[in-house]
């Protein structure tokens, strides 16, 4: 079965999609990623969507998903490089991804793991003190 | 006005859905339309065609070039032999979905498109038919 690689940066995982999603590819993508989150201690997820040409709400609901369940193994995620026709789109169709961080590329999305996860630790710093 | 022969894709499998995709893009690009309006086509015919799998059962697709003499464009036509749809108007609320969807599909394909009609008769079927203009 195909699967969708995942590549470690950092203390973050990197995937990029760039395959027409089908159902079982999505499936295996969520637990590969979550299985991934635990095995390397990872802070975040950058889902790089630059190669999609559309993300419909079959793609959103994933992203959302794999969102939801991340922040609960204190991963954050971030989805990056999103096209401009893609977005002007998601938002006609209703899609808010309300649950997911949006940067416009790599960098600023990795930018933004690291900055949560000072920020994290710095709250847990807080506790212990 | 029609400037080209309709044609008629089957939506089975997860992997029509696809090919659904690729073609209506393609379409799109003859009928001349922007990246935006190609973009808004295309995910509105993700949303049927997966609907017309996930709830129709399986069924096809019908793509023809329109032109009215001012203006070229796209339209669809989803059809399905499926348990049809008893409240068209809930169905059409957005959030609302009988599967485990997002229940966006058909009120995100109306917003999606200029042109918009379902017909559905429960027991027999349904048939939704959109239309993006240049």
């Amino acid at each position: 079965m195909d699967r969708i690689p995942i590549l470690k940066l950092g203390d973050a995982l990197l995937v990029t999609i760039q395959v027409d999603m089908h159902d079982r590819l999505a499936t295996a993508l969520e637990d590969d990623l979550t299985n991934k989150i635990v095995k390397h201690n990872a802070h975040g997820v950058l889902i790089d969507i630059s190669a999609l040409e559309i993300v419909d709400s079959f793609i959103g609901r994933m992203l959302d998903n794999i969102a939801a369940v991340s922040r609960v193994l204190d991963a954050e995620t971030v989805v990056v490089g999103m096209r401009p026709a893609v977005a002007i789109t998601l938002v006609e169709l209703g899609l808010s991804l309300a649950g997911v961080k949006t940067a416009l590329n790599v960098e600023r999305g990795m930018a933004l793991i690291q900055r949560h996860h000072v920020l994290e630790q710095g709250a847990d710093d807080d506790i212990a003190s | 006005m029609t400037t080209s022969p309709p044609e008629t894709l089957p939506i089975r499998t997860s992997d029509d859905v696809v090919v659904v995709r690729q073609q209506v893009r393609a379409r799109a690009v003859q009928a001349g339309l922007g990246l935006v309006d190609q973009t808004k086509v295309v995910t509105a015919a993700s949303e049927l065609a997966r609907n017309t799998l996930d709830y129709g059962g399986g069924g096809a697709v019908t793509l023809t070039l329109i032109d009215d003499g001012i203006k070229r464009g796209v339209r669809l036509v989803f059809e399905d032999h499926g348990p049809g749809i008893p409240d068209l108007q809930l169905a059409l609320k957005d959030g609302y979905t009988t599967g485990t969807g997002l229940g966006l599909g058909l009120s995100g394909a109306k917003r999606l498109s200029n042109e918009f009609f379902v017909e559905s008769t429960v027991g027999v079927g349904t048939r939704v038919t959109i239309a993006r203009w240049k």
